[in-house]
Formats: C-alpha cells, structure tokens, sequence
C-alpha cells in the first residue's frame, strides 16, 4: 500500500485539491468595493510619550494632568473600573490626597442600606475601583443615543494605534469633507454621529469631549490647549492599560544584559570545547 | 540502542554506584543526552531546535502552573482575572507575557525544526518514526495553543472559538450536533471555556510524553546530520556530552535573548488588540484572525471558496487544512529519493526554497482581510503547497540525479566539502 502511495495515490490527492483551487481562482468574482472607510480613514497621527522604548519612564506630572482630563471630563460617561483610587499614588499622588480624590468623587460607590438591605450608595474609599457613572449597560446606553461608552482602564491597548489613536481621536473632530460627500452620497454622518476620521467607521457616536482650549485649568500651570489635553489623557490611559510598564522596562534591561553576559560566556565555552575537533 | 562505540556509563562515586543498582535514572540521562549518546560531529546550528522546543515547552508549563494559580476559568470572570494577573500577583505581568510570548517562540522554534527536517531528509529512513511522532508533537501543540487563547476570553478569544469550532459543522449530516456536543451550548461558553481550559492543562504533559517517545525513536538510528550519510565509525561522532551539550547552550542563550527582547519590550506585538476587549457575543470583529502561528493554515481554509465536485466549498476548506498538516505523515513514503540532504539534490533544493516562500506568503495572507487581492493569492499559494507535497516531490524523486555523496561524515569534514561541514553563516 505504502510503495503505491509516493508514485499514485499522492498525486491523484493533489491535483484534487489543485483542481478544486484553480477554479475558484478563476471563478470571476465582484471587485473589492471601495467604501468611504477605506479612502477617508486615517492613522493616528504621530505621539510620543515618556514611557516609549526600552527605557521609557512615565513623566508623573503628565499622567497628573491626564487624571485630571479624565475626572473633570471623560469620567462623565466613561467608567474605568480596572483602576482603584489607591492606584493613583503610583503616579504621585500621596495618600491623603488619593483619600480626598476618592471621598470626593462626582459618583459614589453602589452598596447596601445596612439598616433595610435596600440598594443604595456610599462615598468611595481608596480601596475601591472607580465607580461607573452609569448603573449598568442599558442606563449606559439610554443616556447615550444607544451608544455604550467603552471602559477606559485598557483602551491603549485595545485599539491598532495605541495611545496615538487616543490622541487623534480626541482631536481628530472635523466637518464632513466635501470631497467624501461629493464621492459617497450615501455616507453622509448621521445627524446623532460625529464625523471623525481617526474612528473605524468615520462616524462615532461621542461628541468631541475637547472642545475649546482651557476646559480643563491644570494645577501645574501647563497651558491647557486641546492638543496638551489630549496628549496628556492619552499618556495616562498609557498608565492605566500597563501599569507595570516600568517593571518591565527595568527587569527587561537587567535580564537582557546578564543574558548578553552569559550567552558569551556560553560561545566561549562551545570555542574551547570544540577547539580540537573540525567539523 | 546507539553504536557500539558508545561511552559506558561507568559511576565512581560508590552512592552513584548505589543508586545505579537501585533505580538506574543517571545510567538513562548519561545514554540519552549524556556522553553515553554518540552525534555526528558535523551538525551545525539547525540541530539546536529540538532542544530549543524542549526549553519552550519547559518555559510553557513553568508559568503556565504558576497562571493557573491566579486564572480563574470561568466565562464571567476569566477576563478580569487575567488583568488581576497583570495588575496584583506579584510579577504577575511577567508569567502572563512569558507565556503568551513563549507560546509564539515555541511555534517559531519549532517551525524551524520541521523545515530543518525537510531540507535535510530527516523523515527518511530509518528516522520515519521520529517524523511522525513529531507531526503527532505538532498537532497536539495546535490543540493546545488555540484552547489556551481562548482562556483570556476577548473577543479574539471569543470569535477564534466561534469559528474553529464551526469547522466540524461542515461535517455532512452530524456536524453540527458534534459542534454542540463539543462546546457543550450553541455558542462558545461557561461549559466551553471550562473544558478548553481543563485541556489546555493536560495537553502539555501529553506533548512531554510524547516527546520522550520522539526522542527514544531517535536514539535508535542516531540523529542526522547536514550530508545525510549514515555514520559510519566512531570518527563520524563526538559524544552529546561535552559537545552539544556545549553548543545548545550557546544555542540556548541566544534563543533566551530574543524572547527577552520581546517578552520585556514589545510584549503584545504579535497578539491583537481585540483581545484587550472582553469577549462579546454581540459584537463581530471587523477581521477575525488567529495567532500568527495559524495564519498559513487559515488561508488554506479560506482558500476554498466554490463548491466543487458536489461537495461544499466550506467542507473543501476545512478537509484541506487539516489535509495540510496530515500529508506531513505520509511525507516518508511520498518523497522516495534515497538521497536525504537538500546538498545533494539539485532540483529539490529549489524547490524546498519555494516552499518557504509559499508558506511564508500563506501567511501574509492568512493575516490580511477575506478581499481581492489577497483571496486569490492565496488560492494560488494554497494550490501549489498542495502541489509540493503531493505532485512536485513524487516527481522530482524519480528525475532528479542527485549529486555524488561524501563517502563519510568525517571525509566530508576534513576534505573540502566546506559547505555542509561549516556552521551556518560560514557557507560558500
């Protein structure tokens, strides 16, 4: 059986799979269509963070300055419920102030009537995630035109661009152009969307979260413009997606050095080793 | 087992002498990757593969035990649980990315090793059993890196579940009962994380086991070597221990550095952003795509896109693809040129360089959007893998005369024949 396979039964097995693709390659097929998404989008543009490459640190101050952006701002509608008020003294903050930050914030922390078990809410503690400003999925949704406002605590990572696209999407906001509407009748924003060619699908249901320079006055004294604004959020959902990217970076460096050390010492021994013998 | 020449293992020291009455372990260890173990001396660097594979594995079920610690499997939590893994357990983020990453190495290594396999004819004679226990290696190593991106429940997970489960309903009549009975539910869910997970645990001792067969079938004839001429004397050899142990740990270290440099720099290149999302059964990817280790894979299964001869083009897809990896067990029998070493096969040479080229565009393709022009590219470079396998090699090995063989290992070492005696790098 095995001697007829080699010389017949292989072949006949091949030329059916042959066949079978040459005519669907050749079976005549629709042109790709060509969609306003796919002339109109766009990559983020560029960003650099502090935190970029092997020996990026995160600049504090800046990712200051992002929480700032997300409490006085995003943290309307965006819940960013990986995150616990108490992770905020990585980024600088000390404890009595991530104590009032907690205490303080616009949405408290859903619980219980200890007295008649009753659904009811309490002033966040340091210990606690950061509360979602909706009760749950379909409030979400009903205060947003049906649209359900993402978790922020991994969206650097979740997205192809990074925090790059958070940044240009942030002030990526513009009017419809001409030339898009003129090509593609259809693909006119619905009246409830955004235009914006850093999204997906160039239609996106926020509406600008920056709008004017100045939304937000920074404790620093940085001026605020939406471009800072945005590059600051963008540098702290950096923070909040991959806290422990300076661990990394610094075990990374001590590892691959003693590697390098070692990896030599290893060539030097196979050298010796092999030294009397050619091959 | 081994040559005749083979050291004996001799303990001084009267505990070993003991112990190798007792429970003969150091005697096994000593015969199997001890100096107990005559290898060719010519094998260059492609022979640090197997080894490499096995540290990978090692690396897997190292942090893979010390995950399954903190992971919680369990369709409402799991995702949590692995960004509490990345957020709270000590070191957490390091076991989490040394295991996705390692599971992308171990493909890289391994993949390596088969084609090292091809280009020199390590699946002849008398080495057949060795290829086949490796395909076995090889599909339990698919099992079980597609289980195990399930477990992180994205929405890669989710979907990657969705549709390679959805291959067995295009099995006529009883497959999508199959499909049902296999997830355990009509979607990917609680019953289908929980098991996937449960395998995803076993199938790496399988794996070990396995490799210890694929290991005692190569111990019988001994390894191969870059001429492909049998050993024929003690001359031909130098024994495992000092010598390869030597050169696979140089091989080792290299290998550690590249995964650190991913591992600690740019831990999530090779995965997708989608999975950052949690798994969704109400939100479609834009592109469903697998790990990148699949992608060959997955443009022969989206290949087949016509019904032909009566059969449907997604059972067409799902048949090839597995026929992909299957045809590999018969590759022994189907290639019969006595000649073993690419060196000295003119024709086939070309040929397997074509290969690679193939496979390496299958995967480009496998990686890029289900639109022209990429399907049909594929359907092209799908067509001619089949067509290596399965028609180019039964040919080229009855037409190709191949080149005059070295007479010995050793004779190909000392006189000329400079270019499969010298390391990689060193060649005419």
């Amino acid at each position: 059986m095995l001697r007829f396979f080699g010389p017949f039964i292989a072949p006949i097995v091949g030329l059916g799979f042959v066949l079978a693709l040459t005519v669907a390659f050749f079976m005549p097929r629709e042109a790709a269509q060509v969609t306003a998404q796919h002339e109109f989008h766009r990559e983020p543009m560029e960003l650099h963070l502090a935190s970029d490459g092997p020996f990026g640190r995160f600049d504090r101050q800046q990712l200051q300055r992002g929480f700032q952006v997300y409490k006085e701002v995003c943290s309307a509608c965006h819940s960013l419920s990986l995150v616990a008020f108490h992770d905020l003294e990585q980024i600088g903050f000390t404890k009595a102030e991530v104590k009032a930050i907690a205490n303080q914030w616009a949405t408290e922390q859903p619980s219980i009537n200890p007295d008649t078990g009753e659904p009811a809410t309490r002033k966040n503690l340091a210990s606690d995630k950061f509360p979602s400003p909706y009760a749950n999925e379909t409030a979400a949704r009903a205060a947003n035109n049906n649209a359900l406002p993402p978790d922020l605590s991994l969206i650097t990572k979740s997205r192809e661009g990074h925090a790059a696209y958070v940044h240009s999407l942030l002030i990526g906001y513009q009017d419809q152009p001409a030339e898009l509407l003129k090509k593609f009748p259809d693909a006119k924003t619905p009246p409830s969307l955004h235009y914006n060619p850093y999204f997906a699908n160039l239609n996106i249901a926020m509406p600008p979260p920056l709008a004017a320079d100045g939304q937000v006055t920074y404790a620093d004294g940085t001026n605020a413009t939406r471009d800072q604004m945005a590059q600051d959020v963008a540098a702290f959902l950096t923070w909040t997606a991959e806290p422990k990217l300076e661990n990394r970076h610094r075990a990374g460096i001590a590892v691959v050095l003693f590697l390098l050390v070692t990896t030599i010492l290893a060539y030097l021994a196979y050298r010796n080793i092999w030294a009397d013998k050619k091959h | 087992m081994s040559f005749p020449w083979a050291e004996h293992y001799a303990p001084k020291h009267p505990f070993m002498r003991w112990m190798d009455e007792k429970l003969p372990l150091p005697r096994l260890v000593y015969n199997a990757v001890g100096a107990g173990y005559p290898v060719p001396r010519n094998l260059n660097y492609f022979w640090n593969f197997g080894v490499l594979a096995g540290a990978a594995l090692g690396i897997q079920i190292l942090t893979g035990i010390i995950l399954a610690m903190h992971y919680a499997a369990n369709a409402g939590v799991a995702f949590d649980s692995v960004e509490h893994i990345m957020r709270d357990v000590n070191s957490g983020w390091l076991l989490r990315y040394a295991h996705a990453n390692g599971a992308s190495f171990f493909f890289i290594v391994v993949y390596l090793h088969i084609f090292r396999g091809l280009f020199y004819g390590s699946y002849k004679a008398p080495r057949e059993m060795v290829w086949l226990l490796g395909v076995v290696i090889f599909l339990l190593m698919m099992a079980t890196a597609f289980m195990g991106y399930v477990l992180p429940w994205g929405q890669m997970s989710f979907w990657g579940a969705q549709v390679i489960t959805g291959f067995f309903s295009a099995i006529p009549v009883v497959g999508e009962p199959i499909r049902v009975w296999l997830l355990g539910g009509f979607a990917p869910d609680n019953a289908a994380l929980n098991r996937f997970f449960s395998l995803h645990y076993l199938l790496p001792f399988v794996i070990a086991a396995v490799i210890v067969l694929h290991i005692w079938a190569l111990h019988i004839p001994g390894s191969n070597n870059p001429t492909g001429v049998e050993v024929k004397g003690p001359q031909d050899t130098v024994p495992f221990h000092p010598y390869y142990t030597a050169k696979d740990g140089f091989g080792l270290g290299v290998f550690l550095l590249c995964f650190s440099l991913l591992l600690f720099f740019a831990p999530n290149a090779l995965g997708h952003p989608d999975n950052y999302i949690p798994a969704n059964p109400l939100s479609t990817p834009a592109h469903i795509v697998p790990e990148w280790y699949f992608w060959p894979f997955y443009a022969i299964l989206r290949a087949f896109t016509v019904n032909f001869l009566w059969v449907p083009a997604k059972l067409w897809g799902v048949v090839a693809m597995f026929a992909a990896i299957a045809l590999l067990f018969f590759l022994p029998w189907i290639d019969r040129s006595p000649v073993r070493s690419a060196n000295y096969r003119p024709m086939y040479k070309w040929f397997f360089w074509v290969l690679v080229a193939d496979v390496i565009l299958l995967g480009f393709i496998g990686k890029s959007p289900a639109e022209e022009p990429y399907v049909r590219i594929g359907q092209f470079a799908a067509a001619y893998y089949f067509a290596h396998f399965l028609i180019i090699l039964p040919i080229i090995s009855r037409i190709e005369r191949p080149l005059a063989l070295p007479n010995s290992i050793t004779e190909s070492v000392l006189h000329g024949e400079a270019e499969e005696a010298a390391p990689l790098g060193q060649q005419a």
